[in-house]
């Protein structure tokens, strides 16, 4: 049985205090224009009026990570011989991520069949995600960006999170998600929640009928490889994006990495940092074969991973979260949506009569 | 609006003859534009003009060479084609160019300062000096002059500077180069130590998204870019702020006496970190050292693509 829980609005600053006892406490606040998961810091506080401009994603996928350090020792009696001194870097650091939206926790969801459920564990994410809390807050209502509700989740979807907040008079009602998100639940500044349950129950019904109509995806997994080898079709999809990364990078389900030995003369790290689709680089080959020469190919790749190939091997899940961020940031407003109701929609033209 | 009419009118003429005419259109909200390739007659319906339209189309030039192509442009943006053009990166017989003179863009984030959440636009509407926006229900009237970006603010080109089509009436101005420069000039004027933290904390977000380069018309380099290079090997892939910073030095470096001050860097950057200011200061340079600014001159060549024994303003003796 879940456990529900009241905090007053003016205590969850102290809360995120005793937390922070515990665990490193990442929480949103204004940086510039830009909201940001930042460690909390008292001083500056928080923010959590609205998405943040970048998903959490660095708590379990940061965008740089060290997997291990590395030092070449010479044998002074014989110099053709070099030992390697290798440490494996597994992070011990304990986060808990506050205030990120629904779509920030179901996105690592996407990452969990990947990472860990698949037919090999990757060890560094195992240990992050096993020490990393989301305490998650509910919607009010969607954006023009989000659509949520149109990949199998909402507002206030809790899957991936371990304590969800609703906000309602005064304060937070809290329900534990996880079993160990009641971890959390230990301080004297929460109180019993129970009564409060029939008026976040409300605010949740609310923020549902608040979203825009979800667009219709159904078939997008065949209806994308149905159009996989029309260049005519990607190239008009893809004519307005620049081939940056802005919409892989703020993405909380793009999972893809690429692995580099920094080296400072005899030592080095081997580090794995956020690599990204839309990248020249992303498939060039040491041949200097690229399979994907041209932006269409790129963002094809992105489309098709999320609401086809994935789908396809993980029971029909898209690899989504609707946070809509893509959509908000691109530099040029390509979106998603409109790619994937295309292909969908797509027709062959007839051809005339001679 | 007259421009509009003028512009769909001469794209209509022009586009059997043209394999694809950019321009812009409506977005995924009120308050957005969006770059919008027109091939067929229907799609020029949609064109939109106006302080919305704050994509630098020339950006997608330099990858449709060979293509038959019309650009519609800003006097800003202008200015970018005629950069590619003095670099031979694009061909002055493919593009045609339909120019307009242009009143100013809006700054998004300057926008969404004041009206505060922007997730819920009902609608936008212009005119004259006013944007009024209405989200989540609440009505805001911005005056315009708040929430131009700045480079609108201080522009000396509002008109294409070069163009095969021009629509509507000319815009004048009065602004004068100096105009442009004075945030520079205060930035210089800070400590050292100052301006190194201001840039260390705003580099900081940076997410190494490369949105900054691929929106600039004028990075050319794209696949072969020195960020990602890893012989030779400039920058490492950390999350550092030491090779972020890096980076924008680099991008500054190259687009000396090139960058036409669209801002369009600035301006696709996810998380606003305010790298235009990189920029000016090495064109602010450049003016001083070679009297140049570029993208004025079809025919001149950057000055840093040329050579002089002896610069005009270079000591390289008798320090």
């Amino acid at each position: 049985m879940a456990q529900t829980k009241f905090i007053k609005k003016e205590s969850l600053s102290a809360w995120l205090e005793e937390l922070g006892q515990d665990h490193e406490v990442l929480a949103p606040r204004f940086e510039g224009d830009s909201i940001i998961f930042r460690p909390y810091d008292s001083e500056k506080g928080f923010f959590i009026d609205r998405e943040a401009t970048a998903p959490p994603k660095k708590a379990i996928f940061p965008q740089s990570e060290t997997l291990l350090e590395y030092s070449q020792i010479k044998d002074m009696e014989n110099l053709s011989k070099i030992a390697m001194d290798v440490k494996e870097t597994i992070p011990t650091t304990s986060y808990v991520v506050f205030g990120n939206r629904p779509c920030d926790a179901r996105g690592f969801t996407m990452f969990d069949r990947v990472y860990l459920n698949g037919e090999k564990v990757d060890v560094y994410y195992k240990a992050r995600r096993e020490n990393t809390y989301f305490i998650t807050l509910s919607c009010e209502k969607g954006e023009a960006t989000c659509f949520c509700n149109a990949v199998g989740s909402g507002p206030s979807d809790p899957s991936g999170s371990d304590l969800l907040m609703t906000p309602v008079k005064d304060g937070y009602y809290i329900e534990s998600v996880s079993k160990r998100g009641e971890e959390l639940l230990k301080s004297s500044l929460l109180t019993d929640g129970s009564k409060m349950k029939a008026e976040a129950d409300k605010y949740k019904k609310a923020a549902n009928a608040s979203m825009n109509k979800a667009p219709d995806f159904t078939g997008s997994p065949e209806k994308l490889l149905a159009v996989f080898d029309n260049g005519a079709f990607w190239e008009e999809m893809s004519d307005k994006c620049i081939s940056c990364g802005a919409c892989t990078y703020l993405c909380p389900t793009c999972y893809c990495f690429n692995i580099t030995d920094e080296a400072n003369g005899l030592k080095g790290t081997r580090i794995r940092s956020w690599d990204n689709c839309m990248s020249a680089q992303f498939t060039s080959e040491a041949s200097g074969h690229n399979p994907r020469p041209a932006k269409a190919n790129r963002l094809k790749n992105r489309v098709g991973h999320k609401f086809s190939y994935y789908p396809d091997l993980h029971g029909g899940v898209i690899s989504c979260c609707g946070c809509g961020r893509c959509i908000k940031s691109c530099p040029v407003g390509v979106d998603i949506r409109q790619i994937v109701l295309s292909a969908i929609a797509y027709k062959p033209a007839t051809k005339k009569e001679a | 609006m007259q421009n509009l009419k003028d512009l769909k009118e001469q794209i209509r003429k022009a586009l059997p003859e043209l394999d694809v005419v950019i321009g812009w259109t409506g977005g995924y909200d009120p308050l957005h534009a969006t770059p919008h390739f027109i091939r067929r007659d229907e799609d020029i319906d949609k064109l939109q003009v106006n302080a919305l339209c704050v994509h630098n189309l020339a950006t997608y030039l330099p990858a449709l060479r060979g293509k038959k192509v019309g650009i519609v442009v800003k006097g800003c943006d202008s200015r970018s084609v005629v950069e590619l053009l003095q670099e031979n990166l694009i061909d002055r017989a493919g593009v045609t160019i339909f120019g307009f003179g242009c009143n100013g863009v809006v700054d998004q984030t300057k926008i969404r300062r004041i009206v505060g959440d922007v997730g819920n636009i009902d609608s936008c509407e212009i005119s004259g000096s006013d944007v009024t926006v209405s989200a989540s229900g609440a009505e805001h009237k911005l005056p315009l002059g708040d929430v131009l970006a700045d480079k609108c603010a201080t522009c000396r080109y509002p008109n294409a500077v070069l163009s095969d089509h021009f629509a509507g009436e000319e815009v004048t101005t009065t602004a004068t180069f100096e105009d442009g420069y004075k945030d520079v000039v205060e930035f210089e004027e800070k400590p050292v130590e100052e301006k190194f933290g201001f840039w260390l904390k705003e580099m900081d977000r940076c997410i190494r998204c490369y949105a900054c380069r691929n929106a600039c018309p004028l990075c050319v380099c794209r696949d072969h870019c020195v960020a990602q290079s890893r012989d030779p090997h400039w920058l490492s892939q950390e999350a550092h702020v030491r090779d972020k910073w890096m980076f924008q030095v680099i991008h500054a470096y190259h687009l000396a006496g090139r960058c036409t001050e669209c801002g369009e860097c600035q301006r696709a950057c996810p998380v606003d970190i305010p790298i235009l200011l990189f920029k000016k200061k090495m064109n602010k340079e450049i003016k001083e050292v070679f009297d140049y600014e570029a993208g004025i001159d079809p025919e001149a060549t950057p000055p840093l693509m040329t050579f002089k024994t002896e610069e005009d303003k270079i000591r390289e003796r008798k320090w």
